[in-house]
């Protein structure tokens, strides 16, 4: 080893800085918003950094906890999430594992068909017309039958599955075995990695989307978490960009409630993110389409 | 190899058996039921989700009226086109989707190459694992979730004002009160949430550098600085063109999500783009202009993906092209 130059030396020490810097300056919103969360009306309304509460107060979450669509939002969404998430996974399985096979009947065909959905989008205005002449309007089945099949996932677990050797599917089908059972038994135990990969990303992508709680849903019931903080948070923009005139508690306790519900709402995730990172991190290597 | 090899013979036979080619197939189909079975949830799926859809686009050329249906609604030829180009309003929607992408892209390209290479010379494994998880964190949350925290954060008496007070700039800045502020916004914003995520592609790339090449560097007397100029970057490189053309590609689309949930009234003029017009054609129900437009952005986004793929498989030996 070469011992590093003095000028090494100094840039390796502003380069830590620096990056702890970046990493700090990632989060500081977080622990903002959380500070004000936890924090009174009037403790809100104090110019700060708010790097972290003065004193606790929960009276936001008591207030955000008091409304009763924030547990209907709360069910809807976690039901979708568990719900479309299983769903996607069984489904993409069974549509990956014979697009895997060799011997796979019409499969030229049924790949193009594969991409040129993942290449051509028919706009939200035909899919909003089609989803109201099925009558899904204003029914919870939309939240989850339209993104049951992704053609990106399906490209990923059918590259996966055709890297498993043939050989063991072959005796398995020696054995007797209906393909329905190679797939379960078989194909599915091998692959745990790739499909929580795949089921975590849905997951997380159930958790925030929103566009279909915004144009198909109208009950409030059925309404999902993401939309339930939007009208908050839309609702705290109105009443912060009035500007300076308006520094009353009324717009500080708004403030307090919004970071509460924010709060609330990516607490699952906040909560699994450590422990799922390098699941995250391994999908991104598995874009690619190619194989 | 054995792969292709087999799919030449494979397509062999198929020519020389030439009449019976169907037939084959057919024979194959019934055999292979099982496997076709299990495909059919997720083809009926896509064929009516992803595929439907596109039957629904021929309202564009239509004079679309709830009452009439899609089907029995009167063809009215290039008319909604006609109307969509007529006005001002569409061509600067149509601007401001090219230029907030541009600009966006023009900075959110950059920033994490520079994290990525910032993140390999850093000695400490623990501070980059620290950094690399604190980074990442923005990109697991929407856009509502994140516009709720920077509405607060930058809000006139937000802590980044109390900032700029301290360092000496009086006057409360109003982050969203104009439109290139908006703009310029929308740029620290994307950082945030994708800079750590992106740098991910970047530092993966770098760990596959062949270590002997440093070694050699070093036997030459290169200095890190060095090292990095002449190997890392070049190393690089396919990677950072890959995901600019891929970009390219997606010129059209300057972030609904973002934008949708960020914007107020007094911006409009800058920030409104192709998919947020189309929202609001369909909010006063006139669909027909809506779904010209959507058709309009989808087209020339499938004619650029396309190019932008071709392009980036010339010039890599189709090793990096998406397909």
């Amino acid at each position: 080893m070469i011992k590093s130059t003095l000028g090494e030396k100094i840039f390796s020490f502003f380069n830590t800085i620096f990056l702890i810097f970046v990493a700090f300056v990632s989060v500081y919103p977080l622990l903002y918003t959380l500070s004000i969360s936890l924090s009174s009306a009037a403790e809100a309304a104090r110019m700060g950094f708010h790097l972290y509460p003065r004193e606790i107060s929960l009276s936001a979450y008591k207030m955000v906890f008091a409304n009763e669509e924030l547990y209907q939002a709360y069910g809807n969404t976690i039901a979708r999430t568990v719900l479309g998430t299983a769903g996607a996974l069984i489904v993409t399985s069974m549509f990956a594992y014979p697009m895997s096979r060799s011997h796979m009947p019409l499969k030229r065909p049924i790949m193009l068909i594969l991409i040129f959905a993942m290449l051509f989008d028919g706009g939200i205005i035909p899919l909003y017309l089609l989803i109201k002449n099925f009558g899904l309007i204003d029914n919870r089945l939309v939240y989850i039958l339209p993104s049951l099949i992704s053609a990106y996932n399906c490209i990923i677990l059918i590259n996966s599955f055709k890297a498993l050797p043939e050989s063991l599917m072959e005796s398995a089908k020696l054995d007797g075995a209906s393909e329905m059972t190679i797939l379960f038994r078989i194909i599915i135990p091998l692959s745990k990695p790739v499909l929580a990969t795949v089921g975590l990303w849905a997951a997380v992508g159930h958790w925030n989307t929103w566009m279909d709680g915004l144009l198909y849903i109208n009950s409030n019931d059925k309404q999902i978490l993401q939309i339930f903080l939007q009208r908050i948070v839309k609702q705290s923009q109105l009443s912060m960009e009035s500007g300076l005139t308006n520094v009353d508690v009324m717009s500080y306790t708004s403030e307090t409630i919004t970071s509460a519900t924010i709060m609330v709402t990516i607490l699952p995730i906040l909560l699994v993110y450590p422990y799922i990172q390098k699941y995250f991190v391994k999908g991104i290597m598995l874009g690619s389409v190619k194989g | 190899m054995n792969y292709s090899g087999m799919k030449r013979k494979e397509q062999n036979t198929a020519t020389k058996k030439g009449l019976f080619c169907k037939n084959e197939t057919i024979r194959s189909c019934i055999k292979h039921y099982d496997l076709l079975l299990m495909v059919l949830p997720g083809l009926l799926l896509l064929l009516v989700f992803r595929y439907g859809p596109i039957y629904g686009l021929t309202i564009a050329f239509k004079d679309f009226t709830m009452s009439n249906g899609i089907w029995g609604s009167a063809w009215n030829g290039l008319e909604n086109f006609k109307r969509l180009f007529a006005g001002n309003e569409f061509g600067k929607v149509f601007k401001n989707t090219v230029v907030i992408s541009l600009i966006k892209l023009l900075f959110t390209l950059p920033a994490p190459i520079v994290l990525a290479l910032l993140l390999n010379e850093l000695k400490a494994l623990k501070v980059k694992k620290v950094v690399q998880t604190c980074t990442y964190i923005p990109y697991f949350f929407s856009w509502i979730v994140l516009s709720g925290i920077i509405t607060s954060v930058f809000s006139v008496r937000g802590p980044i004002n109390l900032l700029l007070s301290l360092i000496g700039i009086e006057k409360p800045i109003e982050f969203f009160g104009n439109g290139t502020m908006f703009i310029l916004m929308l740029v620290i914003t994307e950082i945030w949430k994708s800079c750590g995520w992106n740098s991910i592609l970047y530092i993966a790339t770098i760990s596959g550098i062949d270590e002997s090449l440093y070694e050699a560097a070093k036997i030459d007397g290169a200095n890190r600085w060095r090292q990095t100029l002449s190997i890392t970057i070049p190393s690089i490189i396919p990677t950072i063109v890959t995901v600019f053309i891929l970009n390219l590609g997606g010129v059209l689309n300057a972030g609904f999500d973002q934008i949708y949930n960020l914007y107020n009234p007094t911006v409009y003029d800058v920030s409104d783009i192709i998919d947020t017009y189309v929202l609001r054609r369909m909010e006063v129900m006139d669909y027909s202009l809506g779904t010209a437009a959507g058709l309009f952005k989808s087209v020339i986004s499938l004619v650029l993906v396309v190019l932008s793929n071709w392009f980036v498989n010339s010039i890599s030996n189709n090793e990096l092209g998406l397909w």
